[in-house]
């Protein structure tokens, strides 16, 4: 019987495996704390003004988003193939025939389905008592006896402080970030030989990341002193990818307008980065001996 | 051999077609007033280690969250130098969040500079007025440092004017910082009518503040509010205005 050469049903059966593996590790235990943390930041801010209270709520909330999507997304995907090879369950899989693409898409889309689920929960989270806070705060205002128009304005400044909707184009783009992080960490564990390597190295990544612009800016300007440095900047421009357009949640926060042509821009660019690694982890994969 | 090389000359070519995607990006972000830190050797000095790691992985925010907390904290101890470099560091980490510059401008000029008025470690009269002058030339340091880095966004503008009305008693600069306010998107209404409030107390400027508020008069009853009769009315008697060009006494 002829097989076809890709087919998505195999690749949404390998998804849904990845997936049920990755909720096995309980890996989503990590919302508790994150609960935790909302909760104990909310309490204790509280003290603050209002401004201050939404501001630090947004950014402890945003934060530990990104830290904890972008740590789950390299820790949990450095390990896919190298307990999928401790453990032998790649050989059958790639046996039944399922070609390697289809294994490592398969792979991808669990993972991106967990960050994905990670993320919808932590923005609950992060919503739900982004609201919770902004209901008592408009509720002690309503209360509090100052004349209408000095209510009516506190409460409009109160509104524009809590809930923003750039804050949802925002997170869409942590959740890239995270998939771009899951991506590359896919293409590292093709040839990497143990997945802490992989762990350490998508770590250095994640830093490096975070300066790509700063050094392609110094290298495209020639500022850099020497060949060697200008080699070096050259190469960290062309080899790491750049991370910082996926944290205009930072200035969302802060109140700045942010287009959303820019949004669109950066969403664009973290699909691109994320396919095209997925794309070398194929070549790096595709006729590795296992 | 030859296909890790492949894919290391695959990754140089990705490297270099989005080279410009990337460059339009960043500078896009830039013209937005959303560009990241620029990370310069002064800046790790004014941050310290673990603010600069922070803004080094992409936590700037979080971390000039912390210094703002540190700053709030100083301030509760009265500890004023403790609260400037905090709101340095904070201002520096996160310089798009007005909150930082606000609050940084309100602790040094109001309350910095009314503690040097009355701190009793310093020996002379002389001093503790130094001392006030140089925490509101701090706090208003701030705020124009805070307007550079946000020119679009009418607050600052307005906080500034505040200073210069209640600290340096500037009543024309004040006026000037709120109609600047006033010129920009999204700022409230009453802007117009305080920066002709503010000319009216600038001496030699009393004509032209008259003509600005006598304007908004003219636009209707929403903008006949008390302090607006009030100062017409002061301008008129100080102008010494034939009784034809002045408001009725009835207005009051």
């Amino acid at each position: 019987m002829q097989h076809p050469s890709f087919s998505p049903f195999r690749v949404a059966a390998l998804a849904g495996n990845t997936f049920t593996g990755l909720v096995r590790l309980k890996v989503f235990y990590f919302l508790l704390l994150f609960a935790l943390l909302l909760i104990g930041s909310s309490l204790f801010f509280a003290r603050l003004s209002f401004q201050a209270e939404f501001q630090i709520l947004k950014d402890v909330s945003l934060g530990a988003m990104n830290i904890f999507s972008s740590l789950l997304a390299i820790v949990a995907t450095a390990q896919l193939i190298p307990r999928d090879l401790e453990e032998r369950t790649i050989y059958p899989i790639l046996a039944k025939p399922v070609a390697r693409s289809e294994y490592l898409i398969g792979k991808l889309l669990g993972m991106l389905l967990l960050l994905a689920l990670g993320i919808l929960a932590m923005t609950a989270l992060f919503l739900g008592l982004l609201f919770f806070r902004e209901q008592i705060l408009l509720g002690e205002t309503t209360r509090s006896g100052l004349p209408p128009a000095q209510i009516a304005a506190a409460i409009a400044s109160l509104k524009t402080s809590a809930f923003n909707l750039n804050l949802l184009p925002g997170i869409l783009l942590i959740y890239l970030k995270a998939a771009l992080l899951a991506s590359l960490t896919l293409f590292v564990s093709t040839f990497a030989s143990s997945n802490v390597f992989t762990s350490v190295t998508m770590v250095f990544v994640y830093f490096i990341g975070h300066l790509q612009a700063t050094a392609r800016t110094y290298w495209l300007q020639g500022h850099s002193s020497g060949w060697l440095a200008h080699t070096f900047l050259g190469l960290v421009a062309l080899v790491f990818p750049d991370l910082q357009p996926f944290n205009l949640i930072d200035d969302v926060v802060a109140g700045t307008a942010i287009p959303l042509a820019l949004f669109a821009k950066a969403a664009a660019l973290g699909c691109v980065y994320t396919s095209v690694y997925l794309f070398f982890a194929w070549a790096a994969f595709h006729e590795r001996e296992l | 051999m030859i296909r890790p090389a492949l894919i290391a000359l695959l990754i140089l070519i990705f490297g270099v077609l989005r080279l410009s995607i990337e460059n339009a990006l960043t500078e896009e972000d830039r013209v937005a007033y959303s560009y990241q830190v620029n990370l310069r050797l002064e800046l790790r000095e004014q941050i310290g280690q673990l603010g600069f790691i922070a803004a080094l992985s992409g936590f700037r925010s979080l971390a000039a969250d912390f210094a703002f907390i540190e700053a709030q904290t100083a301030w509760e101890r009265t500890e004023w130098s403790r609260v400037l470099l905090s709101f340095q560091e904070a201002t520096t980490l996160q310089p798009h969040s007005l909150l930082y510059w606000d609050m940084a401008a309100w602790h040094m000029a109001w309350n910095a500079s009314a503690a040097a008025s009355h701190d009793r470690t310093l020996p002379t009269d002389f001093l503790r007025r130094q001392a006030q002058r140089q925490y509101i030339e701090l706090g208003k340091n701030f705020l124009e440092r805070g307007i550079s880095n946000n020119p679009r966004r009418p607050q600052l503008y307005e906080s500034l004017a505040r200073l210069y009305r209640d600290k340096l008693r500037d009543h024309a600069t004040a006026a000037a910082c709120y109609r600047k306010a006033a010129s920009l998107p999204g700022s409230p209404e009453y802007d117009e009518r305080f920066a002709a409030y503010e000319l009216s107390y600038a001496p030699g400027r009393e004509c032209e503040a008259w003509q600005i508020l006598r304007s908004l008069y003219d636009r209707g009853p929403h903008e006949r509010l008390p302090t607006l009769l009030k100062r017409l009315k002061f301008l008129e008697k100080k102008l010494n205005l034939p009784l034809q060009d002045r408001i009725p006494d009835t207005q009051m």
